[in-house]
């Protein structure tokens, strides 16, 4: 309990420590959003207007406590003001969306791809110093050495637009309405396939690299030796006994890793114009709409935290001794 | 870990006698990891690109960005890697581009090395209430995403090689730190440790030259993924164009191969050239990383030998345990 008290605090301050840097950094910097809509409207505005607009984004003359109360009060209501390049799109609504397509995209990515490396990383440890021992992890490595993005072009280029395979843009086609029928599901997992693949393929290989080192440290313990004199069977031996602890270290590991592999997503979203979180970022940064972009990276932060806790909450249930603790 | 604690004081000429053994451990070192294919590959790969990387303007000559021929060529026997969207030479730019991508990847690693030393040393050697409140800021800057965090910082300021040098050296400082950290908590603990505590050696020397030496094998590894990291990093948010776009490396070179839709043209050679030397440039360094994890951990040695001895002796590894049954008669 200790142990999942004492993250959750951290998460806590985290959260706050991202929420107070997305009100310092454009107060500090030069150049603050009521300025900017100003400049894309070109001088529409009369002084009181202009008065209006700085009291809605937050932008006043109050000191700057002031400032930061309302600034977190409104942050917690969910209330992120007005989009700059959307406006008035509510900012709320495009990051609703854009939510769910990142979430689905990273679930997919996340389990998938620690199940895979995991799986494979048993096997490769079973079988070490064959054929199948020597070429995988190289071979995961090398492809774990291109950036994220940069297979995603790969991807995009030879399987999307040389060989038709796969759909190149956007989360479903845009022909379909989003519902919960036959057509519209199997869209939506056929755009799926690319951003997740790449993604899946570059993180493949750590999970992979871990998993067969801890497991080698494993079958060397005294009770595998108990177990292969007992006479069990080879996969019980594998599976039940030695992977059950040898994934505790990659298990911690997943959950520190959860924040690269979701940024690395960023990136990927761009390069298939993947309607998530990253997309709308970088799109938000390009139109100086800095609601917009402060909302979306405090939403991305939210999910990182959330998912490491998730992590943590699981890791209770795997790990009996920091139950006790 | 290599280094032996030092000698005791009443030993003769303690400074010649350490600096001999210290010498004769390092050339152990270089020579276990030149014995290695791996390390070989790694090496071998990085010194042809920082070869490449130093000479640019002798091995490809001329101003890379200059429009040298029609658009979106084909490689060609006068343009080996075809022209960009907008004319220039790929060549020429993958070449002079790998400068600009190797000095912020080297500097940044370097940078957020030596931070995540001092820091990650301070805390782990002081303990109490310094490490803890060291520790919760460290963590707290772990689990904020890096990229968003730079996407945002970097919107803020102008583009340029300054400005993702300095986002990433300021955003990145917490890994390293927290990887220092842990291992000087546990050198701390050792005997040779309390033993300099004893002889009444202050601080900074008990630090610097008595546990840095002994983690260096970390340092050395810790680096090189930190190199990996910037470079990546670097790439990405240049491909974004937080980068000035019109200086010449490898992340911009991805940049306009997706603002020119190069990839909806069919130019393949525009964007494939530098993506794969970034690529061999992280591989490369992978391979040196796991041969000095290897040279330096006689666990992982081992388990190297016991392996090749099984294969040896035609003993099937498919088990567990290895299991020696006596020949049928």
């Amino acid at each position: 309990m200790k142990y999942l008290l004492r993250h959750i605090g951290l998460y806590l301050v985290a959260a706050w420590a991202s929420l107070t840097l997305n009100f310092l950094l454009p107060r500090t910097m030069p150049g603050d959003p009521v300025t900017a809509l100003i400049g894309r409207m070109r001088g529409r505005f009369s002084p009181a207007q202009i008065q209006a607009l700085r009291v809605a984004y937050g932008f006043t003359n109050a000191p700057l406590w002031q400032q930061y109360l309302q600034y977190l009060s409104h942050a917690l209501r969910g209330d992120f003001g007005l989009s700059i390049s959307d406006y008035p799109a509510k900012v709320s609504t495009i990051i609703s969306t854009a939510l769910m397509w990142t979430v689905l995209l990273g679930v997919v990515v996340l389990l998938l791809g620690f199940l895979a490396g995991t799986v494979l990383g048993v096997i490769v440890a079973w079988w070490r110093g064959s054929f199948l021992d020597s070429i995988l992890p190289g071979l995961f490595n090398f492809i774990g050495s291109f950036p994220y993005f940069f297979l995603a072009m790969l991807a995009l280029f030879f399987l999307g637009f040389t060989l038709k395979w796969f759909p190149m843009s956007h989360a479903y086609a845009d022909s379909l309405s989003p519902g919960w029928s036959w057509a519209f599901v199997g869209s939506v997992l056929l755009h799926l396939v690319m951003p997740a693949g790449t993604v899946i393929l570059v993180s493949v290989g750590g999970w992979l690299v871990g998993m067969r080192s801890t497991m080698v440290a494993v079958l060397a313990e005294d009770y595998i030796i108990m177990a292969e004199a007992k006479g069990l069977p080879q996969w019980q031996i594998m599976f039940q006994y030695a992977m059950r602890n040898a994934i505790l270290p990659n298990f911690t590991q997943f959950g520190m890793s959860v924040g690269f592999i979701l940024g690395g997503q960023i990136l990927t979203e761009i390069v298939f114009s993947y309607p998530g979180l990253g997309f709308y970022l970088v799109r938000a940064v390009t139109a100086h709409d800095y609601p917009l972009m402060q909302a979306l990276f405090l939403m991305i932060t939210l999910a990182i935290l959330a998912a490491n806790l998730i992590v943590d909450l699981l890791y209770v249930r795997l790990d009996p001794r920091v139950r006790t603790t | 870990m290599n280094h032996a604690p030092r000698s005791a004081p009443s030993s003769p000429r303690p400074g010649t006698l350490r600096r001999a053994r210290r010498r004769s451990t390092q050339f152990e070192f270089l020579l276990g990891l030149l014995s290695q294919g791996k390390a070989v590959f790694g090496i071998v790969i990085l010194v042809i690109f920082l070869v490449v990387a130093l000479f640019a303007p002798l091995i490809a000559p001329g101003d890379p960005s200059r429009l040298v021929a029609r658009q979106n060529q084909p490689p060609s026997a006068q343009h080996w890697l075809g022209t960009t969207g907008q004319g220039q030479d790929v060549f020429t730019q993958v070449v002079r581009g790998s400068r600009v991508s190797l000095a912020v990847g080297f500097t940044v690693g370097f940078l957020i090395t030596v931070l995540g030393l001092v820091v990650g040393m301070t805390a782990g050697y002081l303990g109490g209430m310094a490490d803890g409140l060291i520790n919760v800021f460290t963590n707290v800057f772990l689990i904020i995403p890096s990229l968003p965090l730079l996407i945002t910082l970097a919107s803020f300021l102008p583009p340029g090689i300054l400005t993702i040098t300095f986002v990433l050296t300021v955003t990145s400082w917490a890994w390293p730190a927290r990887v220092f950290r842990s291992q000087t908590l546990s050198l701390r603990e050792k005997d040779f440790v309390s033993a300099s505590v004893v002889s009444g050696e202050g601080t900074p020397r008990i630090l610097f030259s008595e546990i840095l030496p002994n983690m260096m094998s970390l340092v050395v590894s810790s680096f090189f993924g930190n190199v990996i990291y910037a470079i990546g990093a670097d790439v990405g948010l240049a491909f974004l164009g937080f980068e000035n776009v019109t200086t010449v490396s490898w992340g911009t070179m991805l940049y306009w191969a997706q603002n020119n839709s190069a990839l909806l043209q069919g130019a393949w050679w525009t964007f494939v050239p530098p993506g794969v030397c970034i690529a061999l440039v992280a591989f490369g360094t992978t391979l040196l990383i796991y041969a000095v994890d290897e040279v330096t951990n006689p666990r992982l040695r081992n388990e190297k030998e016991i392996t090749l001895v099984l294969k040896k002796f035609g003993i099937a590894s498919r088990r567990a345990t290895p299991v020696l049954r006596k020949p049928a008669a």
